[in-house]
């Protein structure tokens, strides 16, 4: 099994180039080679996904450096559902894109898509934090070929607007990280996390710094309120294919907040003291409400589904932000749904637009072959509201059971409850503009463009197809969930696993030093790295 | 030495910070090459301060930390790639639309027309 956990980033390192490279000027070529390299990325992600679901955490050491030392490649439970998800996603949307053709609309399109995935996968397997920073890096620059693919003037200004706020963060992620190598002296998650045990009490503001600059960073990428801002452009105007894409970027923030406040900063150190929580719960709560609210206001579709994804973040990160097993469980859970269900909202923009030249919520002609869009769009729209009886609806109830026990339930159930119903009448009221008043009496009769492609409705379909699967077997994935969030939730398997078994006394000891804490005969070795 | 060193730091930041805030793409890349300046000083400083020190084991009695500068080597390669991508971003954004305004007062993609480059 060893070597198979780097199998996903090396696929798209080798097939990106190969297609830039050998395959320039064969668009049939390229299209192959993108299909064959998903079906194989979701064919490894699905055997990573099984050897995780036994419990092992596995641990690569890239050119066998040594842990603390060299980077690592580490496969848990939370790696494996999110490369998991990332393939299943990307080939669905490989597919539409091939489809519908939007892949001719620009040059380089399949290989960029290689290069993004290679950054998605290597983000979510890396043990590593400042290798989670390159990862990040290659996944936003790969990200800024696919936000301006197709041209055009306002995807363009778009694009300067997503790379600078996207440089302004990557700025940022590296002053945290120069701050946590100042004062741990690593920058191995596993040894940090035995290493946050052994720090001097006198450290504690300058931990807690750097709990907060890495905090920013990772809601940026996950589009909390306040540094949402980049996220409503960029998807309205980014081609709909590859914003259905970009649906899984902003779980890349959720999934190293998860990360990075289990293992390394867990909300209940005493340093830290609940100060993750307490910032992100009221800022998941503004997100959420202003996220449904842009829903009912969007004023095109495209918007309304990029509101929808900001919403959808915020209920997930209320959902992290108890830091509770259960309500970890619950939020992996709306994670992997509110992927897929704001994904296919993407794609049916991506219909609409295809057939009307825009997606504005205004009366006009009727689509061509607008019945199965209609209905596509209904279904979408009812699992991303969360209405029964879609996966929707599963989620936010697990989400509402799991904050049952927070001093801020009341809150937390308004906020949800009250924004669902913002969701349902901002969807009702876009597709019935869209989708019923086109055949009023009075609405303009003007010729619209061609039916939407057959097979673009049937990746659409496949989309949906996965979102009813994970209703229906939300028993069984609920169980993989609570797992992954129990094994979250003792860090010492990861530290094990990666460090060795002789790292667990000394995160033992630590962990007793924690509980003896400000006895001052107990100060911790000094570290063997740094002056 | 520290305090000419977090000094630079400090100014640096700041006149990035304020030329991010502009409105016109040429001041906000001015802006991020002075922020990713301060940021590679800064990673630098995290393996403290030494004069003299070589940061190679047992060359000298004392040695620096040799892998802040690594990760100032990634910093700075990765920051210049991505300059170098905005530059291009902003002048096609600039060319294309005839203006380098950062901000989209009024997003109007969604007009009747105006996306007629996404009409199969």
């Amino acid at each position: 099994m060893d070597h198979w956990i780097i199998a996903p980033i090396v696929v798209p390192a080798l097939v990106g180039p190969a297609i830039m490279l050998l395959m320039r000027h064969d668009l049939v070529l390229q299209r192959v080679a993108a299909l064959v390299s998903g079906v194989l990325m979701l064919g490894l992600t699905l055997a990573l996904l099984v050897a995780a679901a036994g419990g092992t955490v596995e641990s690569y050491e890239l050119g066998s450096w040594p842990a603390p030392f060299g980077i690592v490649l580490v496969l848990d439970r939370l790696s494996a559902l999110m490369v998991t998800l990332t393939a299943a996603l990307a080939l669905v949307v490989l597919a539409y894109v091939i489809a519908t053709g939007w892949d001719r609309r620009g040059r380089n399109f399949h290989a960029i898509y290689q290069f993004q995935l290679l950054g998605l996968f290597g983000a979510m397997l890396t043990g590593d934090i400042f290798n989670l920073f390159v990862f990040f890096e290659i996944l936003l620059i790969a990200s800024y070929g696919l936000m301006t693919h197709g041209g055009g003037r306002m995807r363009l200004r778009g694009g300067v607007q997503y790379v600078v706020y996207n440089l302004a963060g990557s700025t940022l992620f590296l002053f945290a990280l120069g701050t946590l190598y100042a004062v741990f002296g690593s920058l191995n998650m596993a040894d940090l996390a035995v290493r946050m045990g052994q720090l001097p009490e006198g450290d504690g503001a300058l931990v807690r710094v750097t709990a907060a600059l890495l905090l920013v960073v990772f809601v940026l990428k996950g589009a909390l309120l306040p540094v949402h801002f980049w996220l409503p452009n960029t998807y309205a105007l980014a081609p709909a294919p590859v914003a259905a894409l970009f649906a899984v970027m902003t779980k890349v923030g959720a999934y190293s907040v998860l990360r990075v406040y289990t293992l390394v900063f867990p909300d209940t150190a005493p340093m830290i003291d609940g100060m993750i929580g307490a910032v992100l719960v009221p800022a998941a709560m503004v997100t959420l409400a202003i996220g449904m609210i842009g829903v009912l206001a969007g004023g095109t579709l495209a918007r309304v589904a990029a509101f929808a994804a900001v919403g959808s973040m915020g209920t997930l990160f209320l959902a992290v932000a108890a830091f509770t097993p259960a309500s970890v469980a619950a939020a992996l859970y709306y994670l992997v749904h509110s992927t897929l269900a704001g994904a296919a909202l993407f794609l049916i923009v991506d219909q609409v637009r295809g057939a009307r030249g825009n997606s504005a919520l205004t009366v006009q002609a009727p689509i061509p072959g607008g019945g199965l869009v209609a209905a596509l769009f209904f279904a979408s729209a009812i699992a991303l509201a969360g209405m029964p009886p879609l996966s929707g609806f599963v989620g936010k109830l697990l989400i509402l059971d799991a904050i049952r026990g927070q001093g801020w339930w009341v809150w937390g159930w308004a906020l949800v409850l009250g924004t669902s119903l913002l969701a349902v009448v901002g969807l009702a009221r876009a597709g019935s503009v869209l989708f019923w008043r086109a055949h009023d009496a009075d609405a303009p009769k003007a010729p619209a463009g061609p039916a939407p492609a057959a097979l673009g409705s049937a990746a659409l379909g496949a989309l949906l197809a996965l979102i009813v699967a994970l209703t229906l077997f939300a028993g069984p994935v609920m169980g993989y969930m609570q797992a992954t969030a129990v094994q979250l939730f003792t860090p010492l398997v990861y530290v094990e696993a990666v460090l060795g078994p002789q790292a667990a006394p000394v995160a033992e000891a630590a962990a007793e030093a924690d509980e003896a804490t400000s006895d001052p005969g107990d100060e911790p070795a000094p570290t063997e790295e740094g002056p | 030495m520290e305090l000419l060193v977090s000094i630079a730091i400090g100014t640096l930041t700041a006149a990035g910070v304020y030329l991010l805030l502009r409105l016109r793409t040429f001041p906000v890349v001015l802006g991020l090459t002075l922020l990713s300046y301060a940021v590679n000083t800064f990673i630098f400083a995290a393996g403290r301060l030494m004069t003299g020190a070589p940061p190679v084991l047992g060359a000298a009695p004392v040695m620096t930390d040799p892998l802040p500068q690594a990760l100032v080597l990634t910093a700075i390669v990765i920051s210049f790639g991505m300059t170098a991508l905005a530059v291009i971003l902003a002048l096609g954004a600039y060319l294309n639309a005839g203006t380098d305004a950062i901000d989209i007062e009024k997003p109007e993609i969604d007009k009747p027309g105006v996306e007629a480059e996404d009409r199969r």
